[in-house]
């Protein structure tokens, strides 16, 4: 008969409770499903892009890159579509980084807490969520039509900052938000205006971020495609948008390739659209890449 | 020794006025009116939204009474044309069901993974994967379900049923796989945000992880996650290139997945190609229902935002 002490009882109990039969096998089991649900989304992206790389890798050459399109498969390229996204991501950095960081400035640095303040950022938060086709209507009817600008490069360019501005305007303000509250009280103590506070440190010290922040909103503006579509972006045309001559007409990427994948041609949809949609997600890869590095530097060097 | 009391009786000096300095003021007026340009955004959405709808609701070919429960929408042909939303609504619902059955398990799944199990490492690893699927334009991923998902489809459950080669099944799963991270990311928040001293109560009572993860963290976190759910709806529903790709161009009251349908965001984008001109019925017609996007899409963000207003509370 085994002698029962204090400890040999507790550890009796702790192992009834730790492994009753069956117990762990669920237990398992549970973990296992967590585990497989969240790798379906993981496999997802891997098939999505192995599938567009098989499709098209072989399709991507250099006359792809450099020839306007065409009615013939074999000799359609994307040059209008890339100079015309390369234009609309300038001009929409141009206008949405510092229409952006200075609200987000705003918000974050001077706003007094009334309900102009809190209408402003209620109101923020809602545009997040309107669909990007609406932004699409929004430029059509407002600057197309009433301020009789046309389907003009510059009317796609403004909508598509509209469209991200929220996106910036939030990454810009916890990236301010992270600087230090001290630095901004030595600037003051040391007899600097507020401004001069924002301006000289502030600013600097939250720039990775907001660049960060800018970079990604911009790469999602490059592969909007329903918003310039409605404004009216032109499947093809045989000129470049480069240098930004901003009333001209202008195509992009994503429209050719909507387009080419809506025909009812294999060659087009099959061939010639997943070389296109490799050619922008390299674009994309690259913008991602440059913020990752941005915000790698800026978090090692906080 | 005296000490100086100059100003002493003077007005509070309130260090965020800021100076004096007519430069600065004009800087401080220009933030101000960059952060009022988002306003400006809002104000112009409305007006152009529903000052052309206005327009549609005055001819004599449609009512608003005939848009909201109509239930023929033949939009091309003009004074003889159908004006009834019902289908596209009911084709953007079908498409969000599809979506949300999709995403709301795997997304809540995820974020349990990664939110109770997954170990630092792991989870450097799979939320930035997650935010590139989140990336990934629609236009790719509606040549993704055109050209992959509805194949596999047609090979599967194919052999049961006739799937037309436009259908809201694989545009709903695909857009389903999209929203993963909407869902993913802010349920993990408020699992997260679930004080520690609940889960070691629960632990003390002698239950197990498991029950831990399902009986007390995902309840704790409820209205968070609740309001990811909503926010995914709310991107479900607006979601526009995989729709006009995959899912079809033809206005249709029907609960079947595997039919071609029309959502709202895909109407628009058919019509708009249409060159309508401008003042034309159909032309109105586009603003009408994108109108009615933005009125759906606003209601549902603002309960969104109630939710997660709430979480915050609780636990912070």
């Amino acid at each position: 008969m085994a002698v029962s002490t204090p400890e040999r009882i507790s550890r009796d109990a702790v192992q009834a409770l730790q492994a009753p039969p069956g117990r762990n096998r669920s237990e398992r089991a549970f973990k296992m499903v967590l585990l497989v649900t969240t790798g379906i989304a993981v496999v997802m992206l891997v098939v999505l892009l192995l599938d567009i790389l098989v499709d098209g890798v072989a399709f991507v050459t250099g006359q792809r890159l450099l020839q306007y399109s065409s009615r013939f498969p074999d000799q359609f390229g994307f040059r209008s579509g890339i100079t015309g996204t390369l234009s609309l991501m300038v001009l929409v950095a141009l206008l949405s980084f510092p229409i952006g960081v200075g609200a987000a400035t705003y918000f974050e640095e001077f706003a007094p807490q009334n309900w102009f303040t809190r209408l402003a950022e209620a109101n923020i938060s809602n545009l997040a969520g309107v669909p990007s086709v609406v932004y699409g209507l929004l430029g059509a009817g407002v600057f197309v039509y009433f301020f009789s600008l046309g389907r003009s490069l510059i009317v796609g360019a403004i909508t598509l900052s509209l469209l991200i501005l929220p996106v910036i305007i939030v990454a810009s303000r916890e990236s301010l938000r992270a600087v230090p509250r001290t630095l901004r009280e030595a600037g003051l103590g040391l007899g600097a205006t507020p401004l001069q506070v924002t301006w000289r440190q502030v600013l600097p010290q939250a720039l990775p971020g907001i660049l960060t922040g800018t970079i990604l909103a911009l790469s999602r503006a490059i592969g909007e495609t329903a918003p310039i579509l409605v404004v009216g972006a032109l499947f093809s045309r045989r000129a470049d948008n480069v240098p930004w001559d901003i009333n001209d007409a202008f195509s992009a990427l994503p429209i050719q390739i909507y387009n080419l994948v809506s025909r009812p041609q294999q060659e087009f949809q099959a061939q010639v659209a997943p070389a296109g949609i490799i050619i922008l997600l390299v674009l994309l890869l690259l913008m991602n890449s440059i913020a990752i590095i941005l915000r790698n530097r800026s978090s090692r060097s906080n | 020794m005296t000490s100086d009391v100059r100003g002493a009786g003077g007005p509070a000096v309130d260090l965020r006025a800021g100076s004096r300095r007519l430069g600065e003021k004009l800087v401080l007026t220009l933030l101000w009116v960059c952060a009022a340009a988002s306003i400006l955004t809002t104000v112009g959405i409305v007006v152009i939204l529903f000052s052309e709808a206005a327009g549609f609701f005055r001819e004599e070919a449609v009512s608003l009474r005939g848009f909201l429960t109509g239930t023929t929408w033949q939009p091309f042909g003009g004074a003889q044309g159908k004006f009834g939303v019902l289908p596209l609504v009911a084709g953007t619902l079908l498409v969000t069901v599809i979506a949300l059955l999709v995403a709301v398990p795997l997304g809540l799944t995820s974020a349990a993974y990664l939110s109770e199990y997954a170990s630092p490492r792991t989870r450097r690893i799979l939320k930035p994967v997650l935010e590139v699927l989140a990336g990934v334009p629609t236009v790719v991923l509606g040549y993704f379900a055109l050209t992959f998902m509805t194949p596999l489809l047609r090979a599967t459950v194919g052999q049961l049923t006739t799937i037309s080669v436009f259908n809201a099944a694989s545009a709903g799963i695909v857009m389903g796989i999209m929203i993963v991270p909407t869902v993913a990311s802010l349920s993990e928040d408020a699992m997260s945000a679930v004080p520690q001293a609940l889960r070691e109560g629960a632990y003390g009572l002698g239950a197990t992880k498991r029950h831990v993860v399902h009986s007390v963290v995902m309840p704790a976190a409820l209205s968070g996650i609740v309001a990811a759910i909503i926010l995914a709806l709310g991107r479900a529903i607006g979601e526009t290139m995989i729709v006009a790709l995959a899912a079809g161009n033809l206005p249709n009251l029907t609960y079947n997945p595997f039919e071609q349908i029309q959502t709202m965001t895909a109407y628009i984008v058919q019509a708009v190609q249409g060159e309508a001109p401008r003042g034309s019925l159909t032309y109105e017609s586009i603003f009408a229902v994108g109108a009615l996007l933005f009125v759906i899409t606003l209601l549902i963000n603002i309960a969104a935002a109630r939710f997660v207003r709430r979480f915050r509370e609780v636990y912070s």
